[in-house]
């Protein structure tokens, strides 16, 4: 019985990825064909540098995602965590390892506000972080004084650092990729998460409190947005309070491209990863074959619709196969 | 006042949606009469005037409206024929004024500019003959209380010539005053050649105000005769019906171990100070006309509305329990059984095996807080086959399938639970009886292995079946509890329309 149940599990994962590695494959090849230089180990090295940052936020929009909220402050956070550390460092003269658990501090301190406030007056998520991500777009450019500061290597053994020539930060993203799924789908919290995106008030009425798990996926997210600012601050080696302008869009540009729902419920962190591969490929793809910044805006965005337009005929197939 | 033209004639209307709702109804309305349909809940009181209504279309029968085939299309259909309907349930948009609302489909402009002197002027008219023509047409309906939000859809009814008025239950909400107003209307109505129907919970209010009663049970018309030809006895025992079946009762066990005290429970919902007890291996049923305060009650005692006042002891019967969500009401053993099953108890887009197991994953864990995969599947495949839930597997999603079925794995989660108390609104509702009886069964199981339950239910005959004593609520309040030995459909039934009636009382047959 367990066998054929976890046949009929791994043939729905199966088929839950298999599109979109498909996808990533075709977008590698045309590119490829098209440019002399794509295909080269070069190419997917700077990819793997570019998107660690990008994978942390998209994993935790993603769990935002699943239960049905939505985080718009995550790139406003990243800027403010970056102040911090670029403060904590010039300002303070603190070392760099207490600057990065000030930053990671004040990351899980921003979730928790945004959470806390939704949850205590059942305001919509979509306003309360619309006003986090003023609050702490201000508090960047109040910590920083709206100066870019520059930390040179006094940081940058975060980004340097590498592994078997993987780079740490990539090591981290995928650690945390993997770790997220494994909650997501392995664990009692997870199961929670994707319960209470489903049906909220059939949680509750289970006698399962959904507030403070509501809130774990809120500083969850902060926490993975810390992240992210200090291994773009390390990155940059600067801190840059303007940093993360439109992650936001880009973390959910890539959830909803692995699969998302925006209506709760429904997400894999893979999936979202294989997002934020798709629009990096794409990103670079377009940028190899010398295209203007304005032409590949207008391409990622036609393809984020089309992959949306897809998911909801995949999706709809699913349920007529009763 | 009646003049001898017919109105509306439906003849021969049958309803089927899973089972019959309407049998073979043949009904004359007169011009310019009151006509009040009277019922127990579910015997088609609504789909009838629904369908007279055009929202509903019968699957036999026709309606002739002044000798001409009348065979609506939708509401608006109905309404170009001059017949409109004031639904229970409020169909107000809060956010607009008074006016607004009434005159929403219809309101006058000039290129799409809202000519708001008309609107104003119009609406004042009509508030003024419902009484309220003291609140001005521009306030907003989200200020006003319940009772007047549904006079202004009554006003909504009245706001254009028609020659049929429908309203359904329109004084749940309405206040003694308000009802006298509305009566009064209604006569001005009548005597200006509208036909009215008129449903009501109120047999008081009906008889004062009708000219002809039409009792229905179980969608067949019973009897149709002049108000004054009826008295509330017969029109009671009419409404629950004389010919008492064989009932197959189970054997009742000797109940007498207390398992729970329920004491002064009041809340906002409109419950009002019910107290009861619960034996260890007994089913209470709890009957009672819709919008009687069961479900309010169960949800309030579950903790998932909150409370006013109230005690509830459990085990310790000198202290009482703290329940202010329902997982405390979980951890103190009390499990609920939701009134609608799809929004607030079930996750339809995911399977079997998750819906079973929401509430109990720690059993399912070897290593903390991570859930083993062999543990869930064997249990969820346990309770699928225990419950003989029909699905392809564990993985099949819960919405492909049948609302039996979806009732059994909401049972399955809570019997995994194992709680001493399972509370159930309309456990058997929308499904069919071979689910129904696996249900019955089940819990008679249940109270042999000497768990409490409270069976929520409108269906009197399924209450009679499966309990052991019988708790009817009325207004919010509990009015009476019925032992096997001393109940019957008639005692029932009164003390379910006594909190309806105004401190007078009549005998019960």
């Amino acid at each position: 019985m367990v066998d054929m149940i976890n046949s009929i599990k791994i043939k729905q994962a199966v088929t839950e990825y298999l599109g979109l590695v498909i996808a990533l494959v075709c977008l590698i090849a045309v590119f490829s064909l098209l440019t002399k230089y794509f295909f080269s180990a070069t190419t997917f090295i700077t990819i793997a540098n570019q998107i660690p940052s990008a994978v942390l936020i998209a994993t935790g929009m993603t769990y935002i995602l699943i239960i049905a909220e939505i985080d718009l402050s995550v790139g406003s956070v990243l800027g403010l965590c970056g102040a911090v550390v670029g403060t904590a460092i010039i300002k303070w003269n603190m070392p760099a390892s207490v600057a990065i658990c000030i930053a990671i501090l004040a990351g899980a301190l921003c979730g928790l506000f945004n959470g806390a406030i939704s949850l205590k007056w059942k305001l919509p998520s979509f306003i309360v972080t619309l006003g986090m991500l003023e609050m702490a777009r201000g508090g960047a450019h109040a910590l920083s004084g709206s100066q870019t500061q520059y930390l040179g290597s006094k940081i940058d053994f975060v980004a340097s650092a590498s592994i078997y020539g993987l780079s740490l930060p990539f090591i981290i993203a995928i650690a945390i990729v993997i770790f997220a799924q494994f909650v997501l789908t392995k664990t009692v919290f997870g199961r929670y998460i994707i319960a209470i995106g489903t049906n909220e008030e059939a949680v509750r009425l289970s006698g399962i409190n959904p507030k403070p798990i509501k809130l774990a996926v809120f500083v969850f997210c902060g926490l993975l947005v810390s992240l992210a600012a200090v291994i773009d601050t390390s990155r940059f080696q600067s801190a840059n309070p303007n940093a993360g302008i439109g992650f936001e869009l880009q973390a959910i540009a890539a959830a909803v491209i692995g699969g998302t729902s925006l209506m709760g419920g429904r997400g894999s962190v893979i999936s979202t990863f294989l997002g934020v591969l798709i629009i990096a490929v794409l990103n670079s793809g377009l940028a190899a074959l010398g295209l203007r910044d304005e032409i590949k805006r207008l391409i990622t965005g036609a393809v984020i619709v089309a992959a949306v337009i897809v998911d909801y005929y995949r999706t709809r197939i699913k349920v007529n196969q009763k | 006042m009646n003049s001898d033209g017919i109105l509306l004639k439906i003849e021969g209307v049958c309803k089927t949606y899973a089972v019959p709702v309407l049998t073979d109804i043949s009904l004359e309305i007169k011009r310019g009469e009151i006509h009040s349909i009277v019922g127990e809940n579910g015997a088609g009181k609504s789909t009838l005037c629904r369908i007279i209504a055009g929202l509903v279309k019968p699957n036999s029968g026709f309606m002739t409206l002044d000798g001409i085939g009348y065979n609506p299309e939708s509401k608006r259909d109905a309404e170009r024929h001059g017949i409109r309907i004031v639904m229970q349930e409020l169909n107000v948009i809060p956010t607009l004024t008074i006016a607004e609302n009434i005159f929403l489909t219809d309101l006058p402009n000039r290129f799409g500019y809202i000519d708001k002197p008309t609107l104003n002027e119009r609406t004042q008219r009509l508030l003024e003959q419902i009484g309220m023509g003291d609140i001005s047409p521009d306030t907003k309906v989200s200020e006003l209380g319940l009772g007047k939000q549904q006079l202004v859809e009554i006003a909504g009814g009245l706001s254009k010539q028609c020659n049929l008025l429908i309203l359904d239950e329109p004084t749940a909400a309405l206040t003694e005053p308000e009802v006298k107003n509305l009566f009064r209307q209604i006569k001005k109505l009548k005597e200006a050649g509208t036909s009215i129907i008129y449903i009501s919970h109120r047999l008081e209010e009906v008889m004062q105000v009708s000219d002809t009663i039409t009792v229905l049970r179980d969608g067949k018309l019973i009897k149709t005769k002049p108000a004054l030809e009826f008295t509330l006895d017969e029109m009671v025992r009419l409404m629950v019906g004389r010919e008492l079946e064989v009932i197959s009762h189970r054997k009742t066990a000797s109940c007498n171990n207390l398992l729970m005290r329920v004491e002064d429970v009041s809340a906002p919902t409109g419950v009002k100070n019910v107290s009861f007890e619960l034996m260890r291996g007994e089913v209470l049923g709890f009957a009672g006309l819709m919008g009687s305060g069961r479900t309010e009650l169960m949800r309030a005692i579950f903790g998932a509305d909150s409370k006013t006042s109230g005690r509830i002891f459990i085990k310790d019967l000198d202290n009482p329990i703290l329940i202010k969500n329902p997982s405390d009401a979980v951890r103190n053993g009390i499990a609920m059984l939701p009134e609608s099953r799809k929004e607030q108890g079930l996750f339809l887009p995911l399977s079997v095996r998750v819906n079973i197991t929401i509430n109990n994953l720690k059993k399912l864990c070897r290593m903390p807080a991570v859930i083993d995969n062999s543990i869930e599947v064997n249990e969820s495949e346990l309770w699928r086959k225990t419950l003989s839930i029909k699905s392809n597997s564990t993985e099949q999603k819960v919405l492909e399938l049948s609302g039996g079925n979806q009732q059994k794995i909401l049972l399955a989660r809570w019997l995994f639970k194992d709680c001493d108390i399972l509370i159930m609104d309309e456990p058997t509702r929308g499904i069919d009886v071979g689910a129904k009886f696996e249900i019955y069964k089940l819990i008679y199981e249940l109270a042999e292995r000497g768990k409490g339950i409270i069976f929520v239910s409108s269906d009197l005959k399924e209450l009679m079946t499966v309990c052991d004593r019988i708790a009817v609520m009325s207004n919010g309040s509990l009015a009476g509890i019925f032992n096997i030995d001393n109940w019957s459909q008639d005692k029932i039934m009164s003390a379910a329309l006594s909190g309806y009636l105004k401190g007078k009382n009549f005998s019960n047959g």
